[in-house]
């Protein structure tokens, strides 16, 4: 940063504007981190002898890893989920009136307007073992015993692609909004169907909110303490809860702070093949 | 209605639209037109000719009317079934495609092989004089470079009517010409027929066999660029296309083919009705174009002072106040010697002959 006043340019303003922020993200951010990995570095509780100890027991022990194969798993589904729902509802934004497109987004926006937890206790009146939709299939005679719902992965799926919808949603209308709805029109009339139109142009242009999407959801979904836990019940077990546990309730710190780092590097792998999908894609950053 | 070999006739049968905002973008439209003209759609911003184009591409359902292309009435065809080549004013290349894909992508539509597409891409490459571009991206193309991609790509699906709406609106002068005479060209060649869209009346007047002249959603006059320039139907076309000067006036006598007019400007001229029969006694609007007026010397004419003169190269543009204090422009040839005219000097002006004076009803 310059601090004769003549030799200030532009950028040194920028660097000056943004340090409040990044002191922030050095204090609250960056210096946990360190402490984190300082501490998963050591093989006793107590912490006092240094080692890899605690890694080689979680890549060693068939539960620690089946908790981490299914949570990353569990991402993938409410990620599809929420791609396979999201996308005609964005589509359906960009081709309606205003007054409809104010109704759209409110209801996408919904989700986030309410509290996570009641979101999810309402998830669980639904899902439960006398709840709506039970009650309605047994009502209607469609089945005899009530359906096990609720502390199933189904379960946690739908609720979690429900709460976290708005993450994929919102990124796909814009990047829908930014495609030139005379390319719908010219591939028409070239000839092509609205398949053809949808898998050729609308898709493949749409890729940078697909992407985005996709890496919020998954990354959402995946930490999803709260919901992950309510709807899962005390059989399904997940990376938040199972670290939370290691904590909070065992009291061991060091596998607990390794288990956060493995965590954190399998969401950073699983982000970094999203982004460079979509690199690797010619739609990315072009229209 | 004939049809040539590349061309469809294209008839437009009373189309009239309303969009679902309430506004009344045409009016009971009629064009009929024959396989292989070329039209030009001439009129100011918002008068409808973006409107009309969508419509006979099938963007959308006209409100009244009928469309018909050969001996088919298409109004029930969606877009991509109605063979028509449309090129958007922005071009809308897509993006991500390479420029050999964006040309063939009407031909994989209809299920043609990626080998005999990439043949055919590069022969309409070829056409439009751009045969080592296959492999770029749009984005990597000029404007003019776009366009001719953007033409290529319509004529790929060998359209039976082609659409430009204001193709040439984004090029600089030069190119404009250029890429006018090369569509000309590519029209003379494929014999398609041809409906251009524009605001630009010498791009109309040039490159048309036919111009029609829209105004408000409705259409004033549907003619070849003589017709319209040189003979117009109504006030609007007569001031629309070329330049113009109106001079109010009022009806002393007329028949069918002649009506004398005093000017509110001071002198009796003979006019030719233009908008139909005009009643004794009534108030007219004269239109006399600049170049179409001459300075006469005896007492024939009417009487103004000159005011400004400019030379614009060829022709010599004199502004003269009238009598009734209102500004007329006279244009001369620069011939040699031109007369010398001073600022002030007292002048008479004529036109050239009746039929080049023409008479519309005031509207007032
Ligand atoms: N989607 C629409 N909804 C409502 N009104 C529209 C719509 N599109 C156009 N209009 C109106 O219809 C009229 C004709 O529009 P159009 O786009 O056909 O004009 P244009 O002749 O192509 O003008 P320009 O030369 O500026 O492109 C305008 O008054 C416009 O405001
Ligand atoms: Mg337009």
């Amino acid at each position: 940063m310059g601090t004769a006043p003549a030799s200030r340019d532009v950028t040194s303003y920028g660097m000056g504007l943004a340090a409040p922020l990044a002191l922030f993200f050095l204090v609250f951010f960056v210096a946990p981190l360190l402490q984190l990995l300082w501490l998963s570095l050591h093989n006793d509780t107590a912490g006092l002898h240094w080692g890899v100890g605690q890694y080689l027991h979680f890549l060693t022990d068939p539960f620690s890893l089946s908790v981490l194969g299914s949570t990353l798993l569990l991402g993938a589904e409410v990620t599809a989920v929420c791609l396979v729902l999201g996308f005609p509802i964005a589509w359906l934004y960009q081709r309606v009136g205003p007054r409809l497109q104010t109704v759209i987004i409110l209801i996408v926006l919904l989700p986030l307007l309410t509290s996570v937890v009641v979101r999810t206790f309402a998830w669980i009146v639904i899902l439960g073992r006398q709840g709506i939709i039970n009650a309605t299939l047994q009502s209607l005679g469609i089945i005899d015993t009530p359906l096990k719902l609720l502390y199933t992965q189904f379960g946690v799926v739908i609720a979690l692609a429900q709460v976290q919808m708005p993450l994929m949603t919102l990124p796909l209308i814009t990047a829908l909004g930014r495609i030139d709805p005379n390319l719908d029109d010219a591939s028409c009339s070239l000839g092509a169907g609205s398949w053809r139109t949808f898998f050729r142009i609308v898709l493949p242009l749409s890729l940078p909110g697909v992407i985005a999407g996709c890496t919020l959801t998954y990354a959402a979904a995946i930490t999803a303490f709260i919901t992950q836990s309510l709807i899962g019940g005390g059989q399904m077990l997940f990376m938040p809860m199972y670290l939370y546990q290691q904590a909070s309730t065992l009291q061991n710190w060091p596998f607990a702070s390794a288990i956060s780092i493995i965590f954190l590097l399998a969401v950073l792998a699983v982000v970094s093949v999203f982004t460079t999908l979509g690199r690797m894609s010619r739609g990315y950053g072009g229209a | 209605m004939a049809d040539t070999p590349g061309g469809r006739s294209l008839v437009v049968d009373a189309v009239t639209h309303r969009y679902p905002s309430g506004a009344l973008a045409v009016e009971n439209i009629n064009l009929d037109i024959k396989g292989g003209e070329i039209i030009a759609l001439l009129g100011p911003s918002g008068c409808g000719k973006t409107t009309l184009l969508r419509i006979i591409a099938g963007f959308i359902a006209q409100t009244q009317g009928r469309i018909i292309i050969g001996d088919d009435i298409v109004d029930a065809l969606p877009p991509n079934r109605r063979a028509v080549g449309i090129v958007f004013q922005n071009y809308a290349l897509f993006p991500h495609l390479s420029i050999s894909e964006n040309v063939g992508y009407g031909l994989a539509a209809r299920g043609v092989d990626k080998a005999s597409r990439q043949r055919e891409a590069q022969r309409l490459l070829e056409l439009v004089q751009l045969p080592a571009m296959a492999e770029r991206l749009p984005r990597q193309l000029s404007g003019g470079q776009q366009q001719r991609v953007a033409l290529a790509r319509a004529l790929a699906i060998k359209p039976s009517i082609l659409l430009l709406d204001e193709p040439f609106a984004a090029l600089d002068k030069n190119l404009r010409l250029d890429m006018q005479i090369e569509v000309k060209r590519l029209q003379r060649v494929s014999g398609i027929t041809t409906l251009i869209v524009t605001h630009d009346q010498e791009e109309a007047l040039s490159m048309a066999d036919r111009v029609a002249v829209l105004s408000h959603g409705k259409l004033e006059q549907f003619g070849t660029p003589s017709d319209v320039y040189d003979r117009p139907q109504t006030l609007f076309v007569n001031t629309f296309v070329g330049s113009s000067n109106r001079m109010p006036g009022v009806v002393v006598s007329a028949d069918r083919t002649a009506a004398k007019v005093r000017l509110d400007a001071g002198a009796e001229i003979i006019a030719r009705p233009a908008g139909g029969t005009l009643s004794e006694g009534g108030r007219v609007t004269v239109c006399i174009r600049p170049e179409h007026l001459q300075f006469v010397g005896d007492e024939t004419g009417f009487a103004g002072v000159v005011g400004m003169s400019l030379p614009l190269g060829a022709t010599v543009v004199h502004e003269v106040t009238t009598a009734d204090g209102s500004g007329v422009k006279i244009s001369q040839a620069r011939i040699g010697e031109t007369r010398a005219l001073e600022n002030g000097a007292a002048v008479r002006l004529a036109p050239l002959a009746p039929s080049l004076a023409n008479a519309f009803p005031a509207t007032l």
